[in-house]
C-alpha cells in the first residue's frame, strides 16, 4: 500500500444532504479512515436567542431542522411552557399531535427518498416520495399560511384554530396513505439490489448507539425499544395507541425499514386524533412580553430524527439567559466514522443516508 | 425511400456515367454513408434526449420538460445550444493535451462502430468479414478514452470513476464477447450482413436460439454504457460524476454524447444480432427494411431507459462478483451449448425446421432452469433472507438487538 489517497466528500456534493464534509482516507476504495467536518452552516442560534424576547425566538425552532419546523416549534414550545408553569388546552393539544405526525410522514419521506437515491437510484422513488409529502405540506399551508418554516406552535398553545376544512382534507390524506405506503414496501423492501446494498452495512449496536447517545430511528433500528412519545408522554401522546417500530441488527437496511414502519404508526396515530380531536379553544392568553420566573426547564420530544431537546434558563426577564438545543442530527452523526470504517465509498454514502441529517441542525 | 442503398448506387452509377474516375466513386460512397451515419446517430441522440426525460419523468410521477416547443420537443436544442455556450474550464493541475484530447477521442470509436451495421440490404458502409470482432475490438477502446479523462482530470473522483471504469471493463468485456460469439457459432460467419440473412433464411430469431447469450449482452452492456443499476463510474452520488467530474460545456457534452451513441451502437447490435436485423418474417417485403431495423433499435435503447427509471444501483465489488461468478460461467456453458448444438445439427443432418424449433424450446427451457438454479446455487451461500419488517413492540427499554452474524448462524 503507497501512499493513502484522501478524499474530501463535501461540502459541495451531491450526496452529502447540505454543506457536510467527510474528509475519507482510502486504501483503493475502502476507507481507511473517516473525519466529519461540520460548521459550515454555523448560524449562531443558541446566542442570538438571547437577544429575543420568548415569543420570538419560536421562527429560529423553524429554521434549526428545516424539514421538520413543526417538531421544532413544539419542542421550544413544550420547554417555555414547562418554565413558566402555562397550562395548554387539550384541543391544542391535539392539533400539536396531529402536526407533529404529518411532520413525520413528511419528513420520513424525505429521508426514504433521499436514502434510496444515495443507494443509486435516479430519483424515481424519491419523486413518489415527494408527492406524499406535498400533499403535508398542502396541509400546512391551509392551516398557518407557510408550507417549510411554519412558525405555528405559541406558547401555551398554537397560533389559530384549524380551518373548517382542514379535519376533512386531512381524512382524505390518511384513508390514502396506507395504500401509498404498500406502494413503497412493495416497491422498495424487497428490492433486491437495496437488499444487496444496505443489509450489514454500517452496524451501530445496540451498546454503542446508547454509548453514544444516539436516538429516534437511529437508536430503534439498532435494536433498543425507545420513543419519549412513550417514554415521556408529552401533547396527546398518552391518549393513542401505538407500536414501536424496531430493527434487530443496527444496519442500513433497518434504519431504513424502522423509517418505513413509522409512517405507517403515524397514520394510525393520525386516524385516532380524528376521532378524538375535541372542541375548544386552542390557546391559553399568554403575555406577549413573557417574563418566565428565574429557573430552568428542559423540553424534549420525539422529532423525526430523534431526541429533540431545548433547555432554557431564564433569569426573570424578557429573553432567555440561556437557550440551548439538543438537535439529534448532530449526535447521531457522531458514531459515523465507527460506522463507515473499512467498509467502500458507496457504502460510506448510504450509510451517511440512512443516519438522516439535516445541516441546519446538526451546525444551527 | 424503399431503399436508400439504391438511391445511393443509382447516383454512384451516374457518377461514373459522367465519367467520374473511380477513386472518386469511392470517396463519395464512403462521404455518403459517413456523413448519413453521423447524421442519424446525432438525430437520435437530440430525440432520445428528450424522449428519455419525458419517459422518466413518466415514470416519475412529474411532467418532464414541456416548456420549449410543442411537447418540449425543442428541449434538446435549448439543452445543446447551453452547453456549446458554456465555458470550459481546465482545472489547475490537469494535463492540458490529454484533458483536451478525451472528450474528442472518445466519440471516434462510438461513431465507427457504426459502420458495421446493416441498415438496410444493401444499407452497410463497410461490410466486414469480422463484423462481430469488429465490434468487440472497437466498442472495447473507448474505455481507454475515458480513463485518459478521468486521470489527465487531476482529481481524485474522476481517477475513482476512472478506476472503476477500467475495473468494469477488464471484467464485463470477457462476457460481452462470450456473448456475442453465440451468434457467429450459428450462422458460420462474422458479417453481419450474413447473421441477419440467416435469420431472414430460417425465419428465426437469434434471441429464440440463444435468449442466455442475449441476456448476458444486455447486463455487460448497460456496464459499459454506464447505465443503472451499473453506472458506477460516474455514481452521481458516490464519486460526484466519476471521470467527467472536471469537464464542462461541450467537453461535457462530447461525453454525453459518445454515451449516447453508445447505447444506440449496444442497441443496433442487440437488433441487428439476436432480432433479426432489419428483417421481419417477410414484412421486409412491405417496409423499408430500414425503419423495421430502427424500431428494433430504439426498442431495445427504451431498455436501457427503463432500467435507469427503475433500478438502484449495485456496489462496485457486488457488480465484479455478477460477473464472474454467475455471468461468465453462464456465458462459457451457454457457448459450448451452442458449439454442441451446431455440431448435432450439422452431423444429423436434421431439417433446419424441425431442428431449430426443438433447440429454440430447448434452449430457452435450459436459460431459465440454468438462470434460477445458478442463482439458488449462489443463494444458499448468502445469508437467510430476513423478516423485511422491524418488530412492533409496546413497551420502551427493552433491547432487541442481535448481531448479523449471530443471525446468520442461527
Amino acid at each position: 500500500m503507497g501512499e493513502p489517497l484522501v478524499v474530501n466528500v463535501g461540502p459541495q456534493h451531491p450526496s452529502t444532504h447540505g454543506v457536510f464534509r467527510m474528509k475519507l482516507t482510502l486504501d483503493g476504495e475502502r476507507i481507511v479512515d473517516c473525519e466529519m467536518i461540520m460548521g459550515y452552516l454555523h448560524r449562531s442560534m443558541e446566542k442570538l436567542a438571547e437577544e429575543r424576547s420568548w415569543t420570538q425566538n419560536i421562527p429560529f425552532t423553524d429554521r434549526t431542522d428545516y424539514l421538520s419546523a413543526m417538531t421544532g416549534n413544539l419542542a421550544y414550545c413544550l420547554a417555555v411552557e414547562k418554565l413558566a408553569g402555562i397550562e395548554v388546552p387539550p384541543r391544542a393539544h391535539w392539533i400539536r399531535t396531529i402536526m407533529a405526525e404529518l411532520q413525520r410522514i413528511a419528513s420520513h419521506c424525505m429521508a426514504i427518498g433521499t436514502f434510496v437515491n444515495d443507494c443509486g437510484a435516479w430519483h424515481t422513488p424519491l419523486m413518489y416520495m415527494l408527492r406524499e409529502r406535498e400533499k403535508v405540506l398542502d396541509l400546512f399551508e391551509l392551516a398557518c399560511g407557510a408550507r417549510l418554516t411554519t412558525n405555528y406552535m405559541r406558547i401555551g398553545g398554537v397560533a389559530r384554530d384549524l380551518p373548517p376544512e382542514f379535519l376533512p382534507r386531512l381524512q382524505a390524506l390518511v384513508q390514502e396513505l396506507p395504500h401509498r405506503i404498500s406502494e413503497y414496501e412493495e416497491l422498495l423492501v424487497e428490492n433486491e439490489i437495496i437488499v444487496a446494498r444496505a443489509r450489514g452495512i454500517g452496524i451501530l449496536p445496540a451498546d454503542k448507539a446508547i454509548a453514544y447517545s444516539v436516538s429516534g430511528p437511529m437508536l430503534r433500528g439498532s435494536g433498543v425499544a425507545w420513543d419519549i412519545r412513550k417514554a415521556d408522554p408529552y401533547a396527546a401522546y398518552d391518549q393513542v395507541e401505538f407500536d414501536i417500530p424496531v430493527g434487530t441488527h443496527g444496519d442500513c437496511y433497518d434504519r431504513f425499514l424502522v423509517r418505513l414502519a413509522e409512517m405507517r404508526q403515524s397514520v394510525r396515530i393520525l386516524e385516532q386524533a380524528l376521532d378524538m380531536i375535541p372542541p375548544g379553544p386552542v390557546q391559553t392568553p399568554v403575555p406577549l412580553a413573557l417574563r418566565p420566573p428565574p429557573g430552568e426547564a428542559y423540553g424534549r420530544i420525539e422529532s423525526p430524527r430523534g431526541e429533540l431537546g431545548f433547555y432554557v434558563v431564564s433569569d426573570g426577564g424578557p429573553s432567555p439567559f440561556r437557550f440551548h438545543i439538543r438537535p439529534p442530527s448532530l449526535i447521531n452523526l457522531t458514531p459515523l466514522p465507527e460506522m463507515v470504517r473499512g467498509l467502500t465509498v458507496a457504502d460510506a454514502i448510504i450509510t451517511l443516508g440512512s443516519v438522516d441529517i439535516v445541516l441546519g441542525e446538526v451546525d444551527r | 425511400m424503399r431503399d436508400l442503398g439504391n438511391a445511393v448506387g443509382a447516383f454512384l452509377e451516374w457518377l461514373a456515367d459522367v465519367g467520374a474516375p473511380s477513386w472518386l466513386l469511392y470517396v463519395v460512397s464512403s462521404l455518403v454513408g459517413m456523413l448519413a451515419l453521423l447524421g442519424w446517430a446525432l438525430g437520435s441522440q437530440l430525440f432520445f434526449i428528450w424522449a428519455e426525460r419525458r419517459l422518466i419523468a413518466r415514470m416519475q410521477v412529474r411532467l418532464g420538460p414541456n416548456r420549449a416547443g410543442p411537447f418540449g420537443l425543442l428541449q434538446p436544442i435549448a439543452d445543446a445550444l447551453k452547453v456549446l455556450a458554456k465555458e470550459m474550464v481546465t482545472p489547475r493541475g490537469a494535463d492540458r493535451l490529454l484533458f483536451w484530447l478525451a472528450p474528442i477521442a472518445v466519440v471516434v470509436p462510438a461513431i465507427t462502430v457504426m459502420a458495421v451495421f446493416p441498415f438496410g440490404e444493401r444499407m452497410v458502409l463497410a461490410d466486414l468479414d469480422v463484423g462481430v470482432l469488429y465490434l468487440a475490438a472497437i466498442s472495447s477502446t473507448a474505455i481507454f478514452f475515458i480513463f485518459v479523462a478521468g486521470w489527465s482530470s487531476s482529481n481524485k473522483y474522476s481517477l475513482l470513476g476512472a478506476m472503476r471504469s477500467v475495473a468494469m471493463l477488464i471484467s464485463y468485456e470477457v462476457v460481452q464477447v462470450l456473448a456475442l460469439l453465440s451468434a457467429p457459432i450459428f450462422v458460420g460467419s462474422m458479417r453481419l450482413g450474413d447473421i441477419v440473412a440467416w435469420q431472414g433464411q430460417y425465419k428465426a430469431w437469434l434471441v429464440f436460439l440463444q435468449p442466455l447469450a442475449l441476456l448476458g449482452f444486455i447486463i455487460a452492456s448497460a456496464v459499459e454504457v454506464n447505465r443503472t443499476p451499473t453506472d458506477i463510474a460516474e455514481a452521481e452520488s458516490e464519486i460526484v460524476a466519476g471521470y467527467h467530474t472536471e469537464y464542462g460545456g461541450i467537453r461535457w457534452g462530447m461525453f454525453q454524447l459518445a454515451e449516447y451513441i453508445a447505447g444506440f451502437a449496444v442497441a443496433a447490435v442487440v437488433a441487428t444480432l439476436w432480432l433479426g436485423g432489419w428483417t421481419l418474417w417477410g414484412l421486409e417485403e412491405w417496409v423499408p427494411g430500414w425503419i423495421i431495423f430502427l424500431a428494433k433499435v430504439y426498442g431495445a435503447f427504451f431498455l436501457f431507459i427503463w432500467l435507469r427509471g427503475t433500478l438502484p444501483r449495485l456496489r462496485i465489488d457486488q457488480l465484479m462478483a455478477f460477473a464472474w461468478k454467475f455471468l461468465l460461467p453462464l456465458m462459457l456453458l451457454n457457448t459450448l451449448l451452442a458449439g454442441l448444438e451446431v455440431l448435432v445439427w450439422r452431423e444429423t443432418g436434421a431439417p433446419a425446421a424441425a431442428i431449430l424449433p426443438a433447440f429454440a424450446l430447448g434452449n430457452l427451457a435450459l436459460a431459465g432452469v440454468l438462470v434460477v438454479g445458478w442463482a439458488v446455487l449462489l443463494g444458499q451461500l448468502r445469508p437467510e433472507r430476513r423478516p423485511a419488517r422491524p418488530l412492533l413492540v409496546q413497551e420502551v427499554g427493552a433491547i432487541y438487538y442481535r448481531p448479523l452474524e449471530e443471525a446468520r448462524e442461527a
